[in-house]
């Protein structure tokens, strides 16, 4: 027997960057399957991993929380929520479960929520590595078991298994720790048995919402709808659409290569995939298939501590001291470390230099009437990042450089106080894949009853 | 001059983070012959981006030609791990400035401009680099 469609509403492209209401009132009605969201990435560094905070902020993620619920419990239909709080681990899951309670508490709602957890820990990860089972992911290096137990938190994406548990235990929400992009958005119909490949490409472009459509936008719904042999996508606002070239284009999106895209347990290979306009603004995807890879791998991610960051701010607009600014931060650097005795990083960033693409920078020569200037000192402690920047900008404020005729001050601050403390800094230390005998085991699903 | 500004023909020219050791570009042309005209001579190689970013070919992991989105990848190791001390740009979104001055030669603008074109189509397909280095 054919398969019935399966609809699945993605809101936003991640969850806290909102959506317009009268998109997810169109994706209700046309009664989709489920309702998922991606709410992770590493794309904003490796500070939120480390120090356990969301990249989004809490009313906005509650906001397009209240519909999500809203919209499953009216339809009675799963809500799945993927690398909950931005990375994904147990601090991140435990502030968006407080805003779920938060949710049923105020709207009486009473239901069944999964939470699976995506924490790996370093014992663990080690005694994978002795065993030869962790290699890193190109051009990550190799790290040793010395290297991971410095890793404050390490992650691991988890693939659909863990989450069939808490389908066949009904549950309306599932709130997921870690997650491979496309998971949520796939594992009921990949547990109905869809093709692994259509369903797990529809779910790496609805993982990203809108912005695959055209005009794109990362915070605006959309619908997929999985058949047997294809699947179709549609904007849920009329002034998007998804074009044969938009739906293509996406798959290149962060993507080191188009042709195989790799996830937990295999690829996708999209050597025969075919992409086709609609009418009404729809696309279909065909010819995806997925490629199972044994032994099964997960990808982890890790962060260790780096040091405690300040910062100071200010412009400048000297001709004299631009044309020679090179210099001068390096005198200033010295200065400063003589002085101070600091071994820590005294970092300059010159804005309208090469700020943005440093050594890559292909205009060198050219000359602004202006420079931005961000002074940043990493030492062992706040207290010692926060002395030596006060330091920086002291010495460089007045600093007599050579050709100088401007005598009372070489630099615009920006603010008052004009120093400021930035807290910790992490670096990603574990990038790597670890080979599990079971996807499912990394991932403890444990089941409640969320009552007002 | 038969060359035209990159910008011209493509749509989108664009950086990101492929994850957090990865930088990759992507530029997807306006049309189909464009694209192809290129695909053709491989005009985007691993030594012209490595010319263009100042960096060891062997930096630049891999450039992929994809025919559905008329579009050209190139995926380079990043400089410094996103987020590291020293990182300047962590989402990797604002590393494609190289590209905007970069001019090529599509066959299909040459027959366009010049009526006897064969002859700089086939410099352009024996050295693309030389005639339009991507700081001429």
């Amino acid at each position: 027997m054919k398969k019935a469609a399966f609809k699945v509403l993605s809101p936003t492209a991640i969850l806290g960057y909102g959506f317009p209401e009268e998109s997810f009132r169109r994706g209700i009605e046309k009664k989709p399957d489920v309702i998922a969201v991606d709410a992770g990435s590493t794309d904003p560094g490796p500070y939120y991993l480390g120090i356990g905070k969301s990249f989004t902020s809490r009313p906005a993620v509650k906001r397009d929380l209240e519909f999500m619920l809203e919209g499953a419990m009216k339809l009675s239909i799963p809500c799945i929520i993927g690398s909950a709080g931005g990375s994904g681990a147990k601090k991140h899951v435990a502030w968006t479960e407080s805003i779920i309670r938060e949710i049923a508490g105020e709207r009486g709602y009473t239901f069944r929520m999964a939470v699976i957890h995506a924490d790996v820990s370093k014992k663990d990860v080690i005694r994978a590595m002795r065993k030869g089972k962790v290699r890193p992911l190109y051009p990550a290096p190799e790290i040793t078991p010395d290297e991971v137990s410095k890793s404050v938190r390490i992650v691991a994406q988890m693939g659909v298994e863990p989450l069939y548990e808490a389908l066949d235990r009904n549950c309306r929400v599932i709130l997921c720790g870690r997650c491979y992009d496309p998971i949520p958005f796939v594992a009921p119909a990949l547990q109905k048995g869809y093709d692994e490949g259509l369903a797990i490409h529809m779910g790496k472009i609805l993982e990203c919402a809108a912005i695959a459509a055209a005009p794109g936008s990362g915070s605006d719904c959309v619908m997929g709808t999985l058949f047997e042999d294809c699947f179709e996508l549609e904007s849920l606002n009329e002034q998007r659409q998804f074009t044969r070239l938009s739906t293509a284009a996406h798959t290149l999106y962060e993507k080191t290569d188009p042709y195989a895209l790799a996830g937990p347990g295999g690829l996708l290979d999209l050597r025969e995939t075919r992409f086709e306009a609609l009418e009404g603004g729809r696309a279909r995807v065909t010819g995806t298939k997925f490629v199972p890879a044994k032994p099964y791998t997960v990808k982890l991610e890790g962060v260790k501590h780096a040091g405690f960051r300040t910062i100071s701010i200010a412009g400048i607009r000297d001709p004299i001291l631009i044309g020679t600014i090179d210099s001068v931060l390096d005198t200033i650097r010295t200065k400063v470390k003589e002085a101070t005795g600091f071994a820590g990083s005294i970092l300059f960033h010159v804005y309208g230099k090469n700020a943005v693409m440093g050594a890559q920078e292909p205009e060198k020569d050219s000359t602004p009437c202006e420079l931005g200037l961000v002074m940043e000192v990493i030492a062992g402690s706040q207290q010692e990042a926060n002395h030596v920047c006060s330091f920086v900008r002291s010495t460089l404020l007045h600093f007599g450089y050579p050709g100088r005729i401007s005598t009372a001050g070489n630099l615009a601050l920006l603010y008052s106080p004009s120093d400021v403390p930035c807290g910790e800094v992490y670096v990603f230390n574990v990038y790597h894949l670890m080979e599990v005998d079971d996807p499912k085991k990394l991932f403890p699903v444990n089941v409640y009853e969320v009552r007002p | 001059m038969n060359t035209v500004p990159l910008t011209e023909v493509a749509a989108v020219i664009r950086s990101k983070n492929a994850g957090p050791y990865e930088l990759t570009v992507d530029i997807m042309f306006k049309n189909e012959s464009d694209y192809l005209s290129l695909k053709k001579i491989n005009y985007f190689n691993k030594e012209l981006f490595a010319e263009l970013y100042g960096i060891p070919v062997g930096r630049v992991m891999k450039v992929v030609y994809f025919d559905p989105a008329f579009a050209v990848k190139c995926t380079m190791v990043r400089s410094t791990v996103s987020g590291a001390p020293g990182d300047t740009d962590i989402y990797g979104a604002q590393q494609h400035a190289p590209l905007l001055k970069l001019r090529v030669r599509p066959h299909e603008k040459i027959g366009r401009r010049t009526t006897r074109s064969k002859r700089g189509a086939a410099t352009a397909s024996a050295d693309p680099k030389r005639s339009e280095g991507p700081h001429a």
